[in-house]
């Protein structure tokens, strides 16, 4: 099902969340919303589900007009961070909740009904957890569980808001790659909120990223990390450093010396270069980024070296090898490999 | 022989460190804790706790209990008690059930809707706390008294309200009322609102997620209320005197009896009464605890 | 407008539509009026229905006057013991870890599953005619059944767990962090307990405080066991209320009523200023009775 988010305006009591969103998610894709708290992620997920209303603009699922549709009309299956399930109800019955509660015109009858959730149980690989209560699991069982919940309604889009927020990193791990596998097997239409990176990195087709009620960028893992189309989505994603240079004669300067990167285009004037700490080359003569060794510290399989430039104005990360011999020096030059220019406004 | 001494040292220091590991493992009324006084506060709690509460019930325990089996059996089975006793619970039964009902529904009123005057409905749910029951008593009388504002409304259609058991159910509502509200409100307040969310999701109407999903998950606090509203009920003496009417195997309740043969200077009477009224609550009681015992098992929340 | 329009179905998703809102709002206003607040107006309106004069004149009458006397009196000695013990109780059983605490809290509840008669009637056992006590203490002079003692210790039972329930579960939502902290500083018990604890629990103090003072001064059953009704000697408001009545001298049994709703009133209204403006150190208190 394609899910297809039009010009969506949302305000709540005169304060707006979002701000004309548009959006095109694809059938069968796995989409992450990310962006940080108060980025109006959960908000656009909600407005899917139908648990908030648009102030304006429209929701289509398909070709039809969901907007005018409530949420139990639309058939979505929601996932919320703490689990919600119904904590006075066996696992079993929280997860054929969904189809006891149709119309029994389109209720299946019992023994389908439970079959069914034996099935989803055992795909959530829940096997034999069918009369314990929600209390006696663990938060990855229950999250789990409410996955099998939300997965029995055969929903439309699957819609989960921070799924393994609430969990330990090690289960968020297993989790992760567990809910792809079960995306790949099931192929639903899946949309996940998120302010984890790496989760969204690492799970979703593409990302959507959100920064105060707005989309700054949508597109693959590799493009939004290769190609972040501004100074926010370079500096939310990933580890970035950044620098203020001045562009004249299509070259970047620091403090009246050309440090040996062409400019992209005619921009001339101030601008901000990113770069990405880890995507730089040493180098000991010419035009570069010189910089005076004011921390070194180990982080694991890397070094971290902070670099004074232009006399202690500013500062920047690069990471090394831990056992690179340039981490004894006490001067640095480096050129970054890959790295975007934003021109500073105003 | 020095062989022998050192062993036997060594012995002894072993035999000491076993005894010093073991004392620390000891069984210890209390943990240590650097802040004084306990002493004092749990003595007195304890001295003024036996002289109140404790040594007069036991008294009343050993009164009864010097009766023996036949003759403890013939004064609780006499008719009159019986009868008040079966008074006292079955009103006491009804009113708790009317109490769930506008009980739940005035919590769920309460914590759900904004509406003009909800803060002072609010407070005057305490008003049974608050209010003395005499004072209620008379008051509930004067309303329902055939003669009354409620009373003469029904009286054209031969309804009796005061000075039958009706009445007495009405009084018992009055001072159930908050127990009931007051048990359901916190637990209602604190349903996440995703439960709801998340039943809606799944397709349930409004109906279903009330009757199937939110309700249920109030089960162990409404049965708790119920109880507690029952238990006050049984007992309840004040409220009840004024409107009952107080015909003996009809509209006498238990606590009453109790006062009647205490006037009698029956103080036997009054004592099997109170024990066959105390075994009744103490019961209750322990119901109250094995539910919430074992809704925390079972669901991991209580009350 | 089609942006509203959705706005209300989608509404209807986690609540009840309007209609059904007002209904059940309205159910339980009409409940609430009936159950509750008729009760209240009635004990004014019957109070005053032959005029203000009338009711002083009840008011001033010598008996009323005696009952009201006897009444602050034995609030005045049992709120007071009930207040030391509440704060002992809440400091023994907060502060401190030690075996049976359950068991103890569920004993400090027990006189509220006691019918107020059997609370005034274990005193008659103690005390009464057939005691070994009674008559011994007779032998000295001192009278405790249908006297000020035996009214006292009946409000006592009856009135016991109200600021103990009202200080355990906030003392041990508290914890023992800040009286720690106390003592390491040099403070030794006393003064922890005025300048650290007392700070904290003085809110939740005060409104077990006026339960406690509201059921003492209104209690009936318990008294009524144990008074002997002789009347302006061992009569309560309550008990005087109830004379009144049965001589069918309705005006001065409301007159003295509307006293003690009037009491009732001001309970309510200071609690629910506290619960308002202290919620939060209320806070694990659930509901008071």
């Amino acid at each position: 099902m394609e899910v297809r988010v039009a010009n969506v305006r949302k305000e709540f009591d005169r304060f707006p969340a979002l701000h004309d969103i548009s959006l095109d998610i694809r059938s069968g894709e796995l989409i992450a919303l990310l962006g940080p708290s108060g980025s109006g992620k959960t908000t656009l997920l909600r407005l899917i589900a139908g648990l908030e209303a648009p102030t304006e603009g429209a929701i289509y699922f398909g070709e039809e007009d969901a907007s005018y549709k409530s949420v139990q009309e639309r058939n979505v299956g929601f996932v919320f961070q703490h689990y919600a399930l119904f904590r006075h109800m066996t696992i079993l019955e929280n997860i054929s909740f969904g189809l006891k509660v149709r119309p029994s015109a389109t209720r299946p009858p019992k023994g389908e009904i439970r079959r069914r959730a034996l099935e989803l149980l055992d795909l959530v690989q829940l096997s034999g957890l069918e009369k314990r209560y929600p209390n006696q699991l663990s938060g990855g069982q229950r999250q789990r569980v409410a996955l099998a919940r939300a997965l029995a309604i055969e929903p439309r889009v699957l819609l989960l808001d921070e799924p393994f927020g609430a969990l330990d990193a090690q289960v968020r791990r297993e989790l992760r790659k567990w809910l792809r596998e079960i995306h790949d097997n099931t192929n639903h239409t899946t949309v996940f909120v998120t302010h984890d990176q790496e989760e969204a990195l690492e799970l979703a087709d593409r990302l959507v990223v959100m920064s105060q009620g707005m989309i700054e960028q949508v597109g693959s893992p590799d493009d939004v990390y290769d190609k972040p189309n501004s100074p926010f989505v370079f500096g939310f994603i990933g580890e970035s450093s950044y620098l203020p240079v001045e562009v004249e004669n299509k070259e970047l300067w620091v403090g009246g010396r050309a440090i040996g990167l062409p400019a992209p285009d005619e921009t001339t004037g101030a601008a901000l270069l990113y770069f990405r700490p880890h995507d730089v080359e040493l180098v000991e003569d010419g035009a570069a980024l010189a910089g005076v060794v004011a921390a070194s510290r180990r982080v694991g399989g890397t070094r971290r070296v902070e670099l004074e430039i232009g006399g202690g104005k500013e500062r920047v990360e690069i990471d090394l090898p831990f056992d690179h011999p340039a981490g004894e020096k006490s001067r640095i030059a480096f050129r970054p490999k890959r790295w975007r220019l934003f021109p500073v406004k105003g | 022989m020095a062989a022998f001494s050192t062993r036997f040292t060594f012995r002894r220091g072993n035999r000491r460190m076993v005894l010093t590991t073991r004392k620390r493992a000891r069984w210890r009324f209390r943990q240590p804790s650097v802040i004084p006084g306990f002493g004092l506060t749990f003595g007195f709690m304890i001295a003024y706790f036996s002289l109140i509460i404790l040594i007069p019930l036991i008294a009343l325990g050993i009164r009864s209990a010097g009766l023996g089996f036949d003759g403890f059996w013939r004064y609780a089975t006499d008719p009159r008690v019986l009868g008040a006793l079966r008074v006292s619970f079955s009103t006491a039964l009804i009113a708790a059930l009317v109490n769930v009902v506008f009980g739940t529904l005035l919590a769920w009123v309460l914590v759900r809707y904004r509406f003009p005057g909800r803060r002072i409905v609010d407070a005057i749910i305490d008003l049974p706390f608050a209010l003395p029951t005499a004072v209620a008593g008379i008051a509930l009388t004067a309303i329902y008294a055939p003669n009354g504002p409620i009373g003469a409304f029904f009286a054209p259609f031969g309804i009796r309200l005061a000075y039958t058991p009706a009445g007495i159910v009405i009084a018992l509502i009055f001072v159930g009322l908050p127990f009931m509200v007051r048990t359901v409100q916190p637990v209602l307040e604190e349903v996440q609102h995703e439960i709801e969310e998340a039943a809606a999701t799944l397709g349930a109407n409004r109906w279903q997620t009330v009757t199937r999903v939110l309700l249920p998950g109030l089960t162990p606090a409404i049965l708790t209320g119920f109880a507690l509203a029952f238990a006050r009920a049984v007992g309840e003496y004040g409220s009840v005197v004024f409107i009952a009417g107080n015909i003996p195997l009809v509209s006498e309740i238990a606590p009453l009896l109790i006062v009647i043969r205490l006037e009698e200077f029956n103080y036997v009477g009054a004592t099997v009464i109170a024990a066959v009224m105390l075994m009744i609550s103490f019961a209750l009681l322990f119901i109250i605890n094995l539910i919430q015992a074992w809704s925390r098992r079972r669901f991991g929340y209580a009350l | 407008m089609p942006s509203s329009a959705a706005q209300r179905r989608v509404r209807a998703a986690t609540s009840e539509s309007r209609p059904v809102q007002w209904v059940l709002i309205g159910i339980s206003l009409v409940f609430i009026a009936v159950i509750l607040v008729l009760p209240l107006t009635t004990v004014f309106a019957e109070a005053f229905r032959r005029g203000p004069d009338e009711f002083l004149k009840a008011l001033a009458d010598k008996d009323a006057q005696a009952a009201i006397r006897l009444t602050l009196l034995v609030a005045a000695i049992s709120v007071p013991l009930n207040i030391v013990f509440g704060v002992c109780a809440a400091w023994a059983i907060a502060k401190y870890e030690f075996k049976g605490k359950a068991f103890l809290i569920t004993l400090i509840d027990l006189p509220f599953s006691v019918s107020p008669v059997i609370s005034g009637l274990v005193y008659v056992l103690l005390f009464g005619a057939g005691s070994m006590l009674g008559p011994w203490l007779r032998s000295y002079g001192i009278e405790v059944l249908f006297a000020v003692p035996g009214i006292v210790l009946a409000t006592i039972f009856v009135t016991f767990p109200f600021v103990a329930r009202e200080l355990i579960p906030l003392m041990q939502v508290q914890g023992t962090g800040d009286e720690e902290a106390a003592i390491s500083l040099g403070a030794n018990g006393w003064q922890t307990f005025w300048r650290v604890t007392l700070p904290n629990i003085k809110w939740g103090l005060l409104y077990g405080v006026l339960l406690c003072n509201a059921r003492a001064m209104g209690e009936f059953g318990a008294v009524t066991v144990v008074s002997g009704r002789i009347r302006g000697q061992t009569t309560t408001m309550p008990l005087q209320i109830e004379i009144l009545y049965n001589e069918y001298n309705a005006v001065a049994a409301f007159s003295l009523a509307a006293m003690l709703a009037l009491l009732a009133l001001v309970t309510l209204v200071l609690k629910s200023i506290l619960e308002w403006r202290f919620g939060d150190e209320l806070a694990a208190t659930n509901g008071g009775h």
